[in-house]
């Protein structure tokens, strides 16, 4: 770059905001930083939940309370399942990287069964929860209880069948530069659910309970 | 079978919607057999519906806000005449059962499919020419975006035909839109054509992104980027952090009205005051994701045509990441009546005061550009100094009513809707159309017609005056908005005169269609070679008008700011020796196919056929899967090509 070249640049810049002239990011770098944006907004949708489950969660129309609703042991195992089941994504994202594709169908096959105990035993808290007469259309709290936990268990879902998806791609394209690409996305993503759920655990539940 | 449809549902009783409906249909009919007639099925299903090219879908995002343009625009002329008869006992011509649906079908079509389709078309075209790159960072993405948008606004059309639209304003503000109020399929036609529609503008808004903040040509630092690239970064990382807001509030209505849920309802403990402040922590962003490109487009028209550097090019920047963050602390100033308290009340009365000091700055800098400039009066240049006097007419007003109690007397009258068109016309559309006849010759390389365009500028200037001044005194005099008629005689003379300001803006909007049409017919004269027809500063001027595929043969090296101005003062630069073979993507129908089932699972929703949800649902998923199964292939273009496209465009170029 010749001098003149600086010249022509406003005056008084820090040697921070003249980064980024290296041209066009390779392609990983942008599916993943594309990825990560999408996941951004899909927090922000969560928390726009999170805010309504807080203003709502008192306005219970004289059916149940989150007290005499939720039982933490039940939910302790959840979130141990969920919190497992990154763990099995990262190792398998490690298996990805050394070439051991064993490992690879072992950790995501671990992932997937952790995930689905997940989401049963979310299923069993609904269905019971629906039996008692706390059904998502009883109170305000309770609309918006369903909705944010099921929203997330609807992520799950999704996580679980995009998981399928990249195995069979996986054993059928093999670890071609597409799909290392996509199972990046896929951890960052069932990552994230990881952060909802910590979040959802503490706000809904803990709180709840108390 | 059908769930609630039936003949029923096609309002053949009512003369005035079947009218519109005929028109429709006759029109779509119309322009199906001439595409069939003159055998353009293939060519339009190979060059444009399923092409993933950014400046193909930027053209056609910016072809429906100009429909759409249209169909609001009669709404918009169907009031007003309503209201310049209506006074007294008289009933006017529209009951008011359809007035309302009016109101709520033009507010939603201007905001949702003209201005939003327009902007986002508008960067789509430019940003990636002015950050010197070959496309945005997902191609196919885009093309699903696009098609997305166009499924929601073709919605919001079939409910013409087809059942009926909201009657409860551009917001659905609930208790009004919940079931119990609003039993009918207008409003479920409402929140599922925006529910996909958004969708839409989150992807572009994710992708746009991607694309300034990760693929700029090499040399291009944040502080050498276009002020457009900019005002576009930021107003889609406001799509990208206010849109999820929309999706889950929507959503929220949705589950109210078909799982009989609680979150807005009256009763069961729900909070109506809780959708009017999310929806606003959306909507008020939403305002700057459509001003700030239009900022953009601003500061590139006055710097072009005054010939000078944009003047306090860093303040600018700096201005527009101000709105950008301030534009989430203001929005409980569209409902200070809510009875928030004196504290919060005041706390967003000063935050609406101080977002308006970054808009100031960038006034001062246009007119500082301006200053001792060679300014040449084109088209674009007239809608610029347009926008510079109305928008600071409507920025006033608008800090007027950021004082509380001075809102509590203006809330909900037509001085607020004087105002927001103040800001919207008068900034957002007047952007539109600068950028419009600014981009139009880089798009299909030739200009717009110069008089016409004069003539559309200064009938929408004098209309909109004319149409809007008078409803500030009405709102004054204590006129609310959305009335069907009134008794105080005393309003109809204001009424009529805003009547009249709606047709000269019908001339405008004649002149604009006029203006078209007779730059294609006499395009063979008005070609240009040059590519660069303004003398312009961007990287965009520094190609081929229209732009091959690809964009650029080889990227641009940037040395500066201004960076296609800079090179052309250091004169030619000499060909590159060789040029590498490239990568585009092909063109991909998923875009089309995901539309196709997004329309028909929103329409099986809106009528309650599940087995039609389920299965455009399911069909839409596998789309997905079939589509993610495949390798994306590229297309190779080889060097020799390239380099033979070059030679022709420079020799073109250079000959008189």
């Amino acid at each position: 770059m010749s001098t003149e070249a600086q010249a022509a640049d406003p005056p008084g810049l820090g040697v921070t905001m003249a980064r980024g002239g290296e041209g066009p990011a390779p392609v990983s770098i942008v599916v993943s930083y594309g990825f990560w944006i999408f996941l951004l907004s899909d927090i922000i949708m969560f928390s726009a939940l999170f805010a309504t489950y807080a203003v709502l969660s008192g306005q219970t129309a004289g059916g149940p309370s989150p007290k005499q609703l939720f039982a933490l042991r039940h939910v302790g195992i959840e979130t141990l399942c969920l919190l497992f089941s990154s763990y099995t994504c990262g190792l398998g994202m490690l298996a990805l990287r050394n070439r051991s594709s064993g490992g690879f169908y072992l950790a995501f096959g671990l992932t997937f069964v952790l995930g689905a105990t997940f989401l049963g035993l979310e299923f069993s808290e609904f269905a019971s929860m629906i039996a008692q007469g706390a059904g998502p259309s009883r109170s305000a709290f309770l609309s918006a209880f369903f909705t944010l936990v099921g929203l997330h268990g609807a992520h799950v879902t999704a996580g679980l069948l995009w998981l399928c998806f990249m195995v069979a791609q996986f054993s059928v394209r093999g670890p071609r530069d597409f799909v290392r690409r996509r199972l990046l996305c896929f951890s960052l993503f069932w990552h994230a659910l990881d952060i909802i759920w910590v979040a959802l655990m503490s706000m809904v539940y803990l709180m709840g309970a108390r | 079978m059908l769930g609630k449809l039936s003949w029923g549902a096609i309002p053949l009783n009512q003369p005035i919607p079947m009218a519109a409906s005929l028109f429709i249909i006759v029109g779509m009919l119309g322009v199906l057999g001439l595409v069939t007639w003159k055998r353009w099925w293939s060519y339009l299903w190979r060059e444009w519906l399923t092409s993933v090219d950014h400046k193909r879908i930027g053209v056609m995002y910016v072809l429906l806000a100009l429909v759409l343009l249209l169909r609001g625009f009669i709404d918009a002329i169907m009031m007003r005449s309503q209201l310049a008869i209506a006074a007294g006992g008289a009933q006017g011509y529209l009951p008011p059962e359809h007035y309302d649906q009016i109101f709520s079908a033009h507010g939603t079509i201007m905001i949702f499919f003209m201005a939003m389709p327009f902007m986002i078309g508008l960067m789509n075209f430019v940003v990636p020419l002015q950050l010197g790159v070959r496309d945005v960072a997902f191609p196919v993405l885009n093309a699903i975006s696009f098609w997305l948008t166009a499924s929601g606004a073709l919605l919001v059309n079939i409910s013409l035909v087809v059942g009926e639209f909201a009657r409860t304003g551009w917001l659905a503000y609930p208790p009004l839109s919940e079931l119990q109020f609003s039993p009918g399929v207008g409003v479920d036609y409402y929140l599922w054509s925006l529910e996909i529609s958004g969708i839409g503008s989150l992807l572009a808004g994710i992708n746009l992104v991607t694309t300034i903040l990760k693929m700029r040509a090499p040399g291009m630092t944040y502080m050498r980027m276009p002020v457009f690239c900019w005002t576009a970064l930021a107003a889609n990382m406001l799509i990208v952090a206010a849109f999820p807001i929309l999706t889950a509030t929507f959503g929220m209505l949705l589950l109210d009205r078909y799982a009989d849920m609680h979150f807005f309802t009256n009763n069961g403990g729900g909070n109506m005051m809780l959708f009017i402040n999310l929806i606003w922590a959306w909507g008020h962003p939403e305002v700057y994701i459509l001003i700030l490109p239009a900022f953009g487009i601003f500061s590139e028209v006055i710097a072009t045509f005054s010939g000078k550097a944009l003047f306090g090019y860093r303040s600018m920047v700096l201005a527009t990441l101000a709105i950008c963050v301030l534009s989430f602390t203001v929005w409980l100033h569209h409902f200070f009546t809510m009875g928030a308290g004196a504290n919060v009340n005041a706390f967003f009365g000063i935050m609406s005061m101080i977002i308006a000091v970054p808009t100031g700055v960038k006034i001062f800098n246009w007119l500082f550009t301006l200053y001792q400039g060679r300014v040449r009066f084109e088209v674009p240049t007239l809608w610029a100094l347009g926008f510079m006097v109305t928008f600071v007419i409507g920025g006033l007003t608008g800090v007027l009513m950021a004082v509380p109690p001075a809102d509590f007397v203006l809330h909900n009258s037509v001085f607020l809707v004087a105002h927001f068109h103040n800001v919207i016309i008068g900034g957002v559309l007047f952007g539109a159309m600068a950028g419009y006849n600014y981009w139009f010759p880089k798009a299909f390389g030739f200009t717009l017609d110069r008089r016409l365009g004069f003539v559309s500028f200064w009938c929408w200037q004098i209309g909109f005056y004319l149409a809007f001044i008078p409803l500030y005194v009405l709102g004054l005099l204590g006129m609310t908005r959305r009335m069907q008629h009134y008794a105080e005689l005393s309003w109809q003379p204001y009424l009529i005169v805003a009547e009249v300001g709606a047709l000269v803006i019908l001339c405008g909007i004649i002149a604009t269609i006029a203006q078209l049409v007779v730059s294609i017919r006499t395009r063979a004269q008005r070609r240009d070679r040059t590519g660069d027809p303004w003398g312009g500063r961007t990287l965009e001027w520094s190609t081929a008008s229209p732009p091959p595929p690809y964009n650029f043969a080889v990227l641009p090296e940037v040395q500066s700011l201004d960076a296609f101005w800079v090179s052309k003062q250091r004169g030619p630069a000499a060909a590159p020796e060789r040029y590498p073979s490239i990568r585009v993507p092909r063109n991909s129908p998923n875009g089309f196919v995901t539309a196709f089932f997004a329309v028909l699972t929103g329409f099986a929703l809106i009528w309650h056929i599940w087995w039609m949800a389920i299965l455009g649902l399911g069909c839409a998923v596998l789309t997905l899967i079939a589509f993610g199964w495949m390798e994306r292939v590229e297309d190779l273009v080889p060097g020799e090509q390239l380099a033979a496209a070059e030679r022709s465009r420079l020799e073109g170029a250079s000959a008189p």
